[in-house]
């Protein structure tokens, strides 16, 4: 490799942070295990972009001495607005650099038998269920240097469970919010949805500083038989931040999982999310819209796995690109064999609104089996100019006719979004970003 | 208000290098309804658009004003907001964005910023409206034109007609692919717009749209230009005989554009 990584963290350091933390042994070994290997693992490799000048250990520190905020209303404007009205927020759980800030969970919840909790209480409180699900199946450790990492360093995130035949009907929030640039961002996700089960969940990464600040993140979400899992998640850390970001989940026979995500991050990102449908049955919907500003690099993979027989993929891309920023679209449908009766479809857009944007709309299509159904469309242009004399022939200057064509291009997303306050805020942060 | 004129003089127009309309001239004025028949070809559907102001068309000569503005010197926003209106024949799909938010955007687009229009009173205009077009409630919440059928977008037209209130509409074959059911509620919608602020021009080439909707003026448009007018009597000549004697009386033999002897 031609980067020199200079590692911020020693093995001593990082045992005695988790003596500190007072983590199991299982999880410190898993930790130093790692951080052994991770000088010697290659880089991610997403297609179409060379991470060689990706600078991805811009940190200093991985232990934030933040304190918890007490009441809700001290919390800063911008992070609160996030979750939304107090009096309307049922559950959520809002961290500042990997820290609780605020904690406020539904004691329904837990008559319940779910667990939604951070990740260092889930260590300390459910460590045999976290061993089971940690870097587990969905994203294994050895990957590449940053998993590696994220397994040594990870300092924050949450764990959500829910047992058997158990529908949370309210959705629960999350707010990952990165205050020291100082501070890398790891944060790790997990969400075990077992049998028959039904979870609906939302997060927001967001940062403030411009500073350089990296974000190393990982999501697993494990769909039992027949369970539902709706994902929707806003990225939006700044221009400063590299993230390297990996959402992927594993469904079982019947099981559904629909992920929304609006990645709006500001800084350079490569974001993947993977879907395994491994049982019999299983569907998966994915749909991501991202904006694309000032010289801003990005690499978003969407991959649909197909394994189990009659399984349904779907995936959808929505790209908005402006100033001089370039975007990789990867969207990947694969069958295995034996997927048989499987169907996939895929659709990746992107609209170019500058002549100094790159955006690439790159659809993949890994066939392994005859018996199978699969459809792919990618497309890459201007506003088209027919709509926008309709919207115009209507009275709509130009500057509104393309905002709310733009507006409608990512609704995908936005209308998916399960909690009204989260909508709103990304409706403001497209506006930002676009205008 | 006051009655509004549209004047077109001379006007030639251009796709591609290829003259489509050939010194078309016309007076529209608020209280009339204007119809212009003819055969496919004859440049009806390109004079609509470029006076509305399609990227496409290029005006080579010629004038179009109304009250006394040009036209021609307007962005198509501007055009839209001096009182013009085009019901397309072919409306774009716009995904996203909801019939319902797209009118009210229109809507305020007219209206001094400051001014919008109080949503309770856009609610009501816009269900009385839709009422008026027996256009089910959903519609107004469905992205705009798409997966509309063909009967759908001519309505989602004459709504969007009904709902800006323009002081001149050219109405663009807003009758082809409706059932005669629709055809009547469409022409309805239109007949409620009539009145002294309100000038219409509607292109069609079938004569049954205007049983419903009698107009003052028709016009026959062949070879680019209006080759014969009169009144309403006019367009039920040519529902019983066609468009043969007029070839005949003016010495023309193919209709349509290009094809001049």
């Amino acid at each position: 490799m031609a980067v020199e990584t200079k590692w911020a963290f020693d093995r001593e350091t990082v045992k005695s942070w988790s003596e500190k933390r007072n983590e199991p042994t299982w999880l410190q070994e898993k930790r130093l295990e790692a951080l052994t290997n991770a000088a010697s693992l290659p880089m991610p490799n997403p297609d179409k972009t060379k991470l060689t000048r990706w600078n991805f250990s811009t940190f200093e520190n991985i232990d934030s001495d933040q304190r918890a905020i007490e009441s809700y209303s001290d919390l800063p404007g911008d992070v609160a607005r996030l979750a939304g009205d107090e009096s309307k927020v049922n559950s959520a759980i809002i961290q500042r650099d990997g820290k609780v800030a605020h904690n406020k969970v539904a004691d329904e919840l837990k008559e319940k038998g779910v667990i939604f909790t951070d990740f260092e209480t889930a260590v300390n409180e459910h460590s045999d269920l976290l061993e089971k699900y940690f870097m587990g199946e969905a994203v294994r450790s050895d990957e590449n240097q940053l998993t590696a990492l994220h397994t040594a360093l990870v300092n924050g995130g949450i764990f959500l469970y829910v047992p058997k035949n158990v529908e949370v009907e309210v959705p629960l929030q999350a707010i990952f919010w990165q205050d020291d640039v100082k501070v890398g961002l790891f944060n790790h996700v997990i969400i075990v949805a077992e049998d028959h089960s039904r979870v609906t969940y939302v997060e927001n990464y967001v940062s403030f500083e411009k500073e350089k600040a990296a974000a190393n993140i990982v999501t697993e979400v494990y769909v039992g038989q027949g369970a539902e899992v709706k994902y929707g998640a806003v990225d939006n850390l700044e221009s400063g931040v590299t993230s390297y970001i990996v959402r992927r989940a594993h469904v079982q026979k019947d099981g559904r999982i629909e992920w929304a995500l609006g990645q709006m991050n500001e800084g350079s990102t490569i974001s993947e999310n993977t879907t395994h449908l491994l049982g019999d049955g299983s569907y998966g919907d994915t749909k991501t819209v991202a904006v694309g500003r000032g010289e801003q690099i990005q690499n978003f993979t969407s991959n649909m796995v197909g394994h189990g027989k009659h399984s349904e993929g779907y995936i959808l891309t929505h790209g908005v690109m402006k100033d001089a920023s370039s975007a990789i679209f990867n969207g990947i449908n694969k069958i295995e064999k034996g997927g048989t009766k499987a169907h996939s479809e895929q659709t990746g857009r992107v609209l170019m609104l500058s002549s100094k944007a790159r955006g690439d709309a790159n659809p993949i299509l890994l066939i392994d089996e005859d018996d199978v159904t699969a459809g792919h469309a990618a497309s890459v242009g201007k506003i088209d100019p027919m709509q926008m004399f309709y919207m115009q022939s209507r009275g709509l200057s130009t500057l509104e006719a393309e905002r709310l064509i733009i507006h409608g291009f990512l609704e995908p997303v936005v209308g998916e979004l399960p909690v009204e306050a989260v909508k709103e805020r990304l409706t403001e942060v497209i506006e930002r970003k676009v205008y | 208000m006051t009655a509004s004129t549209l004047t077109i003089k001379d006007l030639h127009v251009e796709i591609e290098g290829k003259e489509i309309v050939k010194g078309f001239n016309l007076e529209i004025s608020g209280g009339e309804i204007h119809a212009i028949m003819g055969p496919n070809g004859t440049g009806k559907s390109t004079l609509a658009s470029a006076i509305m102001g399609h990227p496409s068309y290029e005006i080579t000569k010629g004038s179009v004003s109304l009250d006394g503005e040009d036209v021609l010197e307007m962005e198509v926003d501007e055009r839209a907001r001096a009182g013009m209106f085009l019901a397309m024949q072919y409306p774009s799909e716009v995904t996203g964005v909801t019939t319902s938010d797209f009118l009210r955007t229109a809507i305020n687009a007219h209206r001094e910023e400051g001014d919008e229009i109080p949503l309770m009173k856009f609610i009501k205009k816009m269900d009385k409206n839709m009422e008026t077009l027996d256009m089910n409630e959903q519609f107004s919440t469905r992205y705009l034109n798409e997966g509309f059928s063909g009967g759908e977008k001519k309505r989602n037209e004459i709504l969007q007609l009904l709902m800006l209130e323009p002081k001149i509409a050219i109405l663009d074959e807003i009758d082809s692919g409706l059932d005669i059911d629709a055809l009547k509620v469409v022409s309805n919608g239109i007949n409620n717009m009539r009145g002294e602020s309100f000038g219409c021009l509607i292109i069609t080439h079938y004569q049954r749209l205007l049983n419903y909707i009698t107009p003052d003026h028709v016009h026959v448009m062949m070879q680019g230009r209006i080759v014969k007018s009169g009144d309403a009597s006019l367009a039920q000549r040519l529902e019983a005989e066609g468009y043969d004697w007029i070839k005949e009386e003016l010495g023309i033999e193919d209709e349509r554009v290009g094809q001049e002897a």
